[in-house]
């Protein structure tokens, strides 16, 4: 089994140097502890294998005792005890057999499990600027494919030490019966160990090679999947199509190099078997003659050399997948190695319930503070603008926000506006804590308590935020309205639905509330996700909302009734809200104008025009681009004033 | 393929004649104790031609292992294209229902184990198919007596072997899809962090992922234990015929019937059984897995290509761009009417504007022009000719879309620019991408049109993002343009850019355009209000002002300050004087 799924685009440097061990200790160490809470299945598992062990090797050895003690002398009584022995032996070994097997799947699985449990909760502890600058896909490998290559790793391990058990017992076995034949036998043993040390440096980097042209055929794969939407209206396919083909081709060529690879090592242990056997044969007679060894001895001598090269067969077979193993651990556990930056201080308290005032104390901030490698996300949102008026290079990262002092009373309706890159989303960010400010450059006060003493949960819970692109879960409707109120009632979530005017197209899908979205909701416009999204933040009775862009994918006509409900829903809440349609944030308490990360201006809509600063500039550009090219659309305009 | 059977069927022979050299050797050894000499010259052929056939035997099996390997991995490689091709050819209806997760799960994983089962199964069963029967058949010939012995547990591995089989590929059915379900929970997850976070919803999270990957957990427990019960089984059957073998060809030995040596060769002939037999399980485990990987292939390659849904042929030349809808009805599942008998006219090089609510049907009339659904009811035609009857590859050629999502791949700017037409020149692509307002950003960029993006695409913004999909478009010079959307999330600032950016694009094009503000739909030849998949009014800008209908409402919304509006409706709830006139519905 493959499994490597999802390896995607993840291809580091890093992964060169991991992708080629067969053994890593360090990977070792750390997943014993993953073992150690069934450690009781793990000795069961530990001792059947023993007992399996013991009873295979045994077999031969009782061949040879039933032709050397009985058959030889013609005690045909003798024999058929030793046949009743031998039916016990077997019996033992199926049992030992299936218990082995199966509770070593049950450790292998209960350790998986874990893996992935603690992935996925130190996955929800990381910060986002963790995820801003983390592929999805990379981490899905890791999660998916690599424990999915730890669990095949747990079926070679298992394989690998039944081996070895057996490979010493079969040792064992030939040096009790005859010690000198049994180190004739083995002699070819060194020859071996060398052919194998010429053959691993090959095997190491063809199997490299396959590794790595996967990842690259998985990558190009998933690339064409997500972008399949482009690829047809493109006209892309048969372009797309050659190119993948010649990755593919390469893989198929890699496989290949590496299969003739591993099928070589087969006539050399064929060879060498034949060898032993020969030498077991041509000193074992001799043996014989001087009357030093009995026939059965000889007998089970072959058949101990046959078997004695099957684990030595597989255990080169299994090579690959200790490669791919190791590999996939060194991984998981990089990932797991990763210092969630957004932790709760150690006396971090409870917030009680907010009245939701929020005040910003000489609030600076930048990505390379939250963390060095966030540039990209600096770059998103915050440097377009930037980087055409000559500031920030990418290099040097400039402050997203300067010295910000804001103080937002409880209930409080604030509009953000700005060009784009003025910082109004890293604002939101800011007091969603997304991010965490660094100690010295200022601090965000809710209800006057600093938000990084609080508990980031118990901060959270009391406020909701709408973005811009809404997120649906897959589910049904009522369950990402009720999202993070898994104990709202029918009624709250229905009245949720009808304030942001979503109730009547849910009602009008076949199955009303309990339709299922499909792939986050593609069965749904955008507008419909964002009053869905809507609801969701609604029926989470928030002290703060925050809305950023929520409705910049909603026509005019469902926008003034989500406005229209926010009236209502909004009194005695705190809302900050980020807008470019300017014209639906006059009525807000108070309009904060952000430039390049600056404050520019706050006051009310008609304190801001009449100062003719920035808002005022933005505020005509709003409707310049109508009202120029048609002056004579006045009337329209007429009711204005 | 061919020659991996010869070098099994040889190594096979190989293989068969050893036990009888290891057996004649202990005969030579017995013969020479009751002799009391010593027959070195005996031996010495013996092992010579032990060694002989070993070597044969090794190189053969070389080639059955590697042309076996080779084969599956030539089968894999189709398999790989085949679907990669399928997939980018399903129609969207098909993507709509389907996670990228899952996909990638059947493209991986199932292949995979396709691969795993022509190596095992095709290759290998036959393989050890025939050392059963022809160890049988030597056994039964050397001493029929006790080769019956020999052979009777065969018949009970094979049914043993056939009742897991079914039980086991219903078992790898069901944990592959789990696991696919365990994989939508976690790209979900790992998407909407930023959801996840602002309700701090970790642990509901945690708790859904841990009950999914539980489930998965205790099903391949299952699953396994029935491999592990066959595998058991059949070992122990073997070990029981070993045993009677010993103990009744012991008594044969005994009794004269037959020598030490013979026994020996029946035991090493049992011998060379031990690896299949072992094997057996493998093999059982990797149908189990191949079949029910094969179903889930064959769900998607059974799909209808889109192509395949419609036998259009017709290539398009000279597109003047008159596109009309006649009495156009679709929906995307039965029964719930997305649109309802639409009809629009778009005469060449004039501007349609589709204005509307969310799932009005907007973005369903673009998207059924270049033919990613089917209309249910009516016709759409270019120039005259029916869409179904054109080749898709014509139609979409003629068609620019600037779609709402837009997506990067993993290439340059300019590879992402020229990304519908690959034989651009720098120079096309730098006037797409100063149409599109990119030009200058791009340039101030250290690598500038090779800067490399990604999925991603963090070195854009939303805006720059919007305008890439822009530039793509203009290099097409498609002379039907659609615009979904294009605008909504950029300040007034960056609207007024592309707007100015577009009006030049659109000279010449018919062009769709869909936009939630008027400033972009204002001056279009046509507006055209949606309401349910309905159209509730059409015509100009002006006309539609002076009809006092819904969208002079939706003007005056985004005219006027929002509190009046909202004052005015609160009037309208109370019946009192209406001073917007329309706002309400």
């Amino acid at each position: 089994m493959h499994g490597s799924a999802f390896q995607g685009v993840s291809r580091g440097q890093v992964d060169e140097v991991t992708f080629g061990r067969v053994y890593d200790r360090q990977v070792i160490l750390r997943l014993l502890p993953y073992v150690f809470p069934y450690k009781r299945l793990a000795l069961i598992a530990t001792v059947a294998m023993l007992v399996y062990t013991v009873s295979q090797v045994s077999i031969p050895y009782m061949i040879k005792l039933g032709i050397d003690q009985f058959i030889d002398v013609g005690d045909f009584s003798g024999l058929t005890v030793l046949f009743g022995v031998f039916i016990a032996v077997a019996c033992t070994n199926w049992v030992a057999n299936y218990t082995q097997q199966l509770y070593m799947e049950k450790v292998g699985q209960g350790v998986l499990y874990d893996l992935r449990r603690t992935l996925f909760a130190h996955l929800q502890k990381l910060s986002l600027s963790y995820y801003d600058k983390t592929e999805v896909g990379r981490i899905m490998s890791r999660v998916q494919g690599d424990v999915w290559q730890l669990q095949e790793f747990m079926n070679v391990v298992i394989m690998t030490l039944a081996d070895l058990l057996s490979l010493a017992g079969i040792i064992i076995m030939l040096l009790i019966m005859d010690l000198k034949l049994g180190l004739i036998t083995m002699a070819v043993l060194p020859l071996l160990i060398l052919i194998m040390a010429v053959w691993q440096p090959f095997a190491v980097k063809a199997f490299l090679r396959v590794r790595r042209a996967i990842s690259i055929v998985n990558g190009a794969l998933n690339e064409n999947i997500t972008g399949v939407r482009v690829v047809q209206a493109m006209n892309r396919q048969n372009r797309n199509l050659q190119q993948f083909d010649e990755k593919n081709s390469e893989h198929l060529f890699s496989n290949l190099v590496a299969s003739k690879l591993s099928s070589g090592l087969i006539p050399v242990v064929d060879i060498l078997t034949a060898v032993a056997i020969g030498l077991a044969i041509i000193f074992g007679s001799r043996m014989v003659s001087l009357s030093q060894l009995e026939v059965g001895v000889l007998v089970a001598f072959i058949m101990y050399v046959q078997r004695f090269f099957d684990p030595i067969r597989n255990l080169t077979m299994q090579y690959t997948q200790l490669q791919r193993s190791m590999a996939s651990g060194a991984r998981i556990f990089e990932l797991l190695d990763v210092e969630p930056d957004l932790v709760d201080t150690e006396n971090a308290t409870d917030l009680p319930r907010l009245t939701g005032a929020v005040e910003l104390r000489d609030l600076s901030f930048s990505y390379a503070a939250a963390s060095k490698e966030v540039q990209t996300m600096a770059r998103e949102t915050g440097e377009e603008r930037n980087g055409t008026n000559g500031h920030g290079d990418g290099n040097e990262l400039p402050d997203v926000l300067k010295n910000l002092n804001l103080e937002i009373k409880a209930g409080e309706t604030v509009a953000i506006v700005g060009p784009t890159g003025a910082g109004k989303t890293t604002l939101v960010s800011l007091i969603s804590r997304f991010y965490d400010v660094p100690r010295g450059r200022g601090s965000i006060l809710v209800d006057g308590t600093d938000i990084r003493d609080v508990t980031r949960g118990s901060l959270a819970g009391q406020m909701s935020m709408v973005l811009q692109e809404p997120f649906l879960f897959s589910g049904t409707v009522r369950d990402n309205i009720k999202y993070n109120k898994l104990d709202a009632t029918q009624e709250q979530m229905e009245e949720a639905a009808k304030a942001v005017g979503a109730h009547d197209f849910i009602m009008s899908m076949e199955e009303g509330y309990d339709t299922y979205l499909a792939e986050r909701g593609v069965n749904l416009s955008l507008g419909q996700r964002q009053l869905i999204s809507f609801a969701r933040a609604i029926v989470a009775d928030p002290r703060i909302l925050i809305l950023d862009e929520a409705t910049a994918n909603i026509d005019s006509y469902t926008e003034m009734l989500i406005q229209r409900a926010l009236q209502k829903l909004l009194v005695g809440r705190t809302a900050i809200v980020i807008a470019h349609r300017l014209s639906t944030i006059r009525g807000a308490d108070k309009i904060v104008v952000l430039n390049l990360g600056e404050i520019m201006e706050v006051g009310t809509h008609e304190e801001l025009m009449n100062s003719e600063g920035l808002y005022a500039h933005l505020y005509h550009m709003n409707y310049a681009s109508i009202e120029a090219p048609e002056p004579a659309t006045a009337n329209g305009a007429s009711s204005r004033d | 393929m061919v020659g991996a059977y010869t070098s099994m069927i040889g190594a096979t022979v190989a293989y068969l004649f050893l036990p009888r050299y290891f057996g004649e050797a202990i005969d030579t050894v017995k013969n020479m104790l009751e002799g009391g000499q010593l027959d070195n010259a005996a031996i010495f052929t013996i092992v010579g031609t032990i060694f002989v056939l070993s070597v044969i035997r090794g190189v053969l099996s070389f080639f059955q292992t590697y042309l076996g390997e080779a084969a599956s991995q030539y089968v894999s490689y189709d398999l790989r294209n085949k679907l990669y091709d399928h997939i980018q050819h399903l129609p969207f209806g098909f993507h709509d229902k389907h996670h990228t997760g899952n996909l990638m799960s059947r493209a991986i994983t199932d292949v995979e184990n396709i691969r795993m089962f022509v190596n095992m199964g095709v290759v290998r069963t036959p393989y050890f198919i025939a050392l059963f029967i022809v160890v049988a058949v030597i056994l039964l010939r050397m001493d029929w007596k006790l080769g019956l012995v020999a052979v009777s547990f065969m018949p009970f591995v094979a049914i043993q072997s056939g009742f897991a089989r079914l039980r086991m590929r219903r078992a790898w059915l069901i944990i592959q899809d789990m696991m696919a379900e365990l994989n939508t929970v976690l790209q979900e997850n790992l998407t909407g962090q930023r959801v996840v976070k602002a309700f701090a919803s970790e642990d509901f999270e945690n708790q859904k992922y841990n009950n999914q990957s539980r489930e998965v957990s205790t099903s391949v427990i299952r699953a396994e234990r029935l491999r592990v019960s066959n595998t058991a089984f059949t070992l122990f059957s073997f070990q029981i015929a070993l045993a009677l073998i010993l103990w009744f060809g012991g008594s044969r030995v005994i009794n004269g019937d037959m020598s030490i040596g013979e026994l020996a060769a029946f035991v090493f002939y049992m011998q060379i059984l031990a690896m299949p037999v072992r094997m057996s399980g493998m093999v059982v485990n990797s149908y189990a897995r191949a079949a029910s990987a094969g179903q889930r292939l064959f769900e998607i390659l059974d799909l209808k290509a889109e192509e395949e849904e419609a036998q259009g042929s017709t290539t398009l030349s000279n597109v003047k761009g008159h596109v009309k809808f006649e009495n156009v009805s679709f929906s995307y599942d039965e029964g719930v009417p997305v649109l309802k008998n639409i009809n629009i006219e778009a005469e060449p090089g004039k501007i349609i504007a589709l204005l509307g609510a969310p799932g009005s049907g907007k973005s369903s009339i673009i998207n059924l022009l270049p033919r990613f659904y089917h209309a249910d009811l009516g016709r759409i035609t270019i120039d005259g000719i029916d869409v179904n009857d054109i080749s898709l590859k014509s139609l979409r050629h003629n068609i620019g879309m600037v779609q709402q999502d837009v997506f990067l791949f993993t290439s340059t700017l300019e590879g992402n620019i020229i990304y519908g037409k690959e034989d651009a020149t720098y120079d096309e692509v730098v006037s797409a991408a100063s149409v599109a307002q990119l030009h200058d950003h791009i340039m101030s960029l250290d690598d500038g049109y090779d800067t490399a993006v990604g999925e991603r695409g963090s070195t854009l913004s939303g805006g720059q993002r919007q305008r890439m999909s822009i530039a793509r478009a203009v290099l097409l010079d498609p002379p039907i343009l659609i615009l979904d959307d294009s605008t909504s999330s950029v300040d007034a600032n960056t609207e007024e850019e592309i707007r100015k950016a577009m009006e030049e694009v659109m000279e010449g094009r018919t062009t769709f355009i869909i936009a939630h503000r008027l400033s972009t739909v204002h001056r279009a030849d046509e507006i055209i209000v949606l309401d349910k998949g309905e159209v509730v009014e059409r015509g100009t800008h002006q006309e539609l002002l002076a009809k006092n209908g819904k969208y002079r409402e939706i003007y005056e919304l985004q005219l006027r300050p929002q509190e009046e509006v909202l004052r005015d409706m609160d009037l309208d709830d109370d019946g009192k004087a209406i001073v917007s006139g329309r706002a309400n519905r």
